[in-house]
């Protein structure tokens, strides 16, 4: 089993964006690191400058480079961007948006999460048209899983693993929005929450992530519990999108549980102390995605009969 | 501008037909369609009868296929298609790639339109659908404006088909796991978002609170108008601010818009709610009916005609006029 890193989702402040990948390279055991601005083009510029560096340190570290597309691109700034991305020969492109694979033809490439493959067949299109490694949306049960890795033992499929899950992207910038600003004029307002913005109900229950123009879950996912099953099921690389913790130790965590030098059990407990959000893994389980299923026994039950 | 109208039923596809349609869609009652809820849609035969029923009053069926297909059961999409053209469907709408080369390799001469769960909301993304699938028509996600649409018109070799009333999706429709998330039925797999069967009601303090699955929604003064609890047009709060962080309650109108949208090329527009009623069908395809006719003449368009039938009673032009850019 491998570990991918995925792309910071937020408005980090530049240097804080550097520095965290420079750490990256040099402390952490991840096997690819996904690189670039996929959420808002608005705040590529900010990160434009350090970009090299990081991809520098990264590929020095042995880590696999990998380039992700925007998700949601519209203007024709945005578009000439990702042109240029895929063009460029020399690293790998993580396709985000349909839009980008007329851009690299059938050319090796990676697929991140926000690209609709929810079968086998479709999974097999893209993999006869280059895709190399296929980053499941986070919605799909492990049913689903086990059928799209079974049918693909030639791709790497990979499956996200920790992390607040991404889970709808818009034309419209809710940061923006609740400042009562256009999102013309944002003035970054999302730099205010880079671990994306709490969105409670109004009786004070914790529900979504606000992210500029990103929506996501108020919980973290953690497969820790499932990485046996997801292995089993023909899994072959987990996701780990970056947040507000020490990420090279939730990285050493996973590899633990991988390795075989802690449980699950243990894994699951020392994460709770690096990252306080609560856990979810209830979209594996075909259940609502906000609930975690944390019988470890049950959990398994459940795997199998499913 | 074609009028495509929606039809839950045989019945309401009879009335959309009587009442103006250029066109109907419609869907099968499985999980293959993205408004698979209890008691509407096709069965084979009533998919059959209803396509050669307009076809005699010379309107067009379009049968949305517009789920993404489950893994392991791919054949459940495949014999859908196959049954569509079958029945003489005049186009199939679809959203999964998957099924979309099944369509091109299987039933090459079957018209293909790429439904608005695809997300093509870029000439890229567009081209994408018509090189790989030959897919002759888009219908274009709720986020664009109407300059983008045109842009999008002039630069594809493709017909384009925007909604103009019900339902308005915030988020880039087929990208969204808020439903999901919430009750574990989510619109790409399920069809469904924000099903009825998980929301609940309670008063509370002389509150209405509307739930979805574990989650308040919205929380209603007495008197104040209960909108349904679609999960992203609830009330919620932050530590910067509280309200309607999304969208307010409200649906789509582009009655007025309907001379710009014209002008930048669309060739149909689309009416949201194959779950709604009869009534409800008849009255809004009768007035967009009236609209177009308006239009061609050079008459003025009458406009608010349809105020009460909109979701929370209010309604707004989405993005085809982009005040929030």
């Amino acid at each position: 089993m491998k570990l991918t890193l995925g792309p910071v989702l937020y408005n980090w402040k530049p240097e804080e964006w550097r520095d965290f990948y420079f750490r990256i390279a040099d402390e952490a055991p991840i096997d690819s690191v996904v690189v670039g601005e996929v959420v808002c083009s608005k705040r590529a510029p900010f990160i434009a400058d350090h970009m090299p560096a990081v991809i520098e340190r990264l590929a020095a570290s042995g880590k696999e480079v990998v380039l992700g597309s925007l998700m949601l691109m519209s203007l024709a700034r945005e578009r000439n961007a990702m042109a240029e991305l895929a063009a460029d020969n020399s690293f790998i492109m993580e396709v985000n948006d349909l839009s980008c694979l007329g851009m690299i033809g059938d050319r090796p490439h990676a697929i991140g999460p926000f690209v609709n493959i929810y079968n086998e067949s479709t999974a097999t299109y893209f993999a006869s048209h280059g895709a190399k490694r296929i980053c499941l949306p986070p919605e799909l049960p492990m049913t689903a899983i086990r059928a799209i890795a079974g049918a693909l033992p030639d791709v790497t499929i990979e499956v996200f693993g920790f992390g607040r899950a991404p889970l709808a992207i818009s034309a419209r910038c809710y940061h923006a929005r609740l400042n009562k600003l256009s999102k013309d004029n944002c003035k970054f307002v999302c730099e205010q929450d880079p671990d994306g913005l709490a969105v409670m109900t109004l009786d004070n229950e914790p529900f979504l992530a606000m992210n500029g123009v990103q929506t996501l879950s108020y919980a973290c996912t953690s497969v820790i519990n499932e990485i046996g099953d997801l292995a089993k099921a023909g899994v072959r690389s987990l996701r780990l999108s970056p947040q507000q913790c020490d990420m090279v130790a939730v990285i050493k965590l996973y590899r633990d549980v991988i390795d075989g030098k802690k449980t699950p059990a243990e894994a699951s407990a020392a994460l709770t102390g690096l990252y306080s959000v609560p856990v979810a893994n209830g979209f594996l389980y075909a259940k609502p995605g906000s609930t975690f299923v944390n019988n470890v026994a049950e959990a398994q039950r459940t795997a199998r009969a499913m | 501008m074609e009028l495509i109208c929606p039809a839950g039923t045989p019945s309401a596809l009879r009335d959309a037909v009587a009442a103006g349609a250029d066109a109907v869609y419609c869907g099968f009652a499985d999980e293959t369609n993205a408004r698979n809820f209890p008691g509407l849609n096709f069965s084979r035969s009533e998919m059959a009868e209803s396509i050669a029923h307009a076809h005699q009053a010379g309107v067009k069926v379009l049968v949305a296929i517009n789920t993404f297909a489950r893994a392991g059961a791919v054949n459940i999409w495949h014999s859908a298609v196959d049954d569509a053209v079958d029945a003489g469907a005049d186009a199939v709408i679809v959203a999964d790639v998957g099924v979309m080369d099944y369509v091109a390799r299987t039933h090459p001469q079957q018209r293909l339109h790429v439904s608005v769960q695809a997300a093509a909301a870029n000439p890229d993304a567009i081209r994408f659908y018509v090189d790989r699938f030959n897919a002759k028509r888009v219908v274009l996600p709720r986020v664009l404006s109407v300059p983008e649409i045109a842009a999008i018109g002039k630069e594809v070799n493709c017909e384009t088909e925007v909604f103009i009333f019900g339902g308005l999706c915030v988020m880039e429709e087929g990208r969204c796991s808020l439903s999901s998330y919430a009750t574990g039925k989510s619109p790409n797999m399920d069809g469904v978002c924000s099903p009825a069967s998980h929301i609940q009601y309670r008063e509370e303090n002389g509150m209405l609170v509307s739930r979805l699955g574990e989650f308040t929604i919205n929380k209603f003064a007495a008197g104040e108008a209960a909108a349904y609890p679609t999960l992203c047009k609830g009330r919620y709060q932050t530590s910067e601010g509280s309200g309607y962080l999304f969208e307010d309650p409200t649906s789509l109108d582009a009655t007025t818009m309907l001379p710009e949208l014209k002008n930048a090329g669309v060739c149909a527009l689309k009416i949201e709610g194959r779950q709604r009623g009869r009534a409800y069908i008849e009255r809004v395809v009768r007035t967009f009916r009236q609209a177009l006719r308006a239009l061609d003449a050079g008459q003025p368009i009458p406009t608010d005609e349809l105020r009460g039938l909109s979701e929370g009673q209010s309604t707004t032009t989405g993005a085809y006029k982009k005040t929030w850019r």
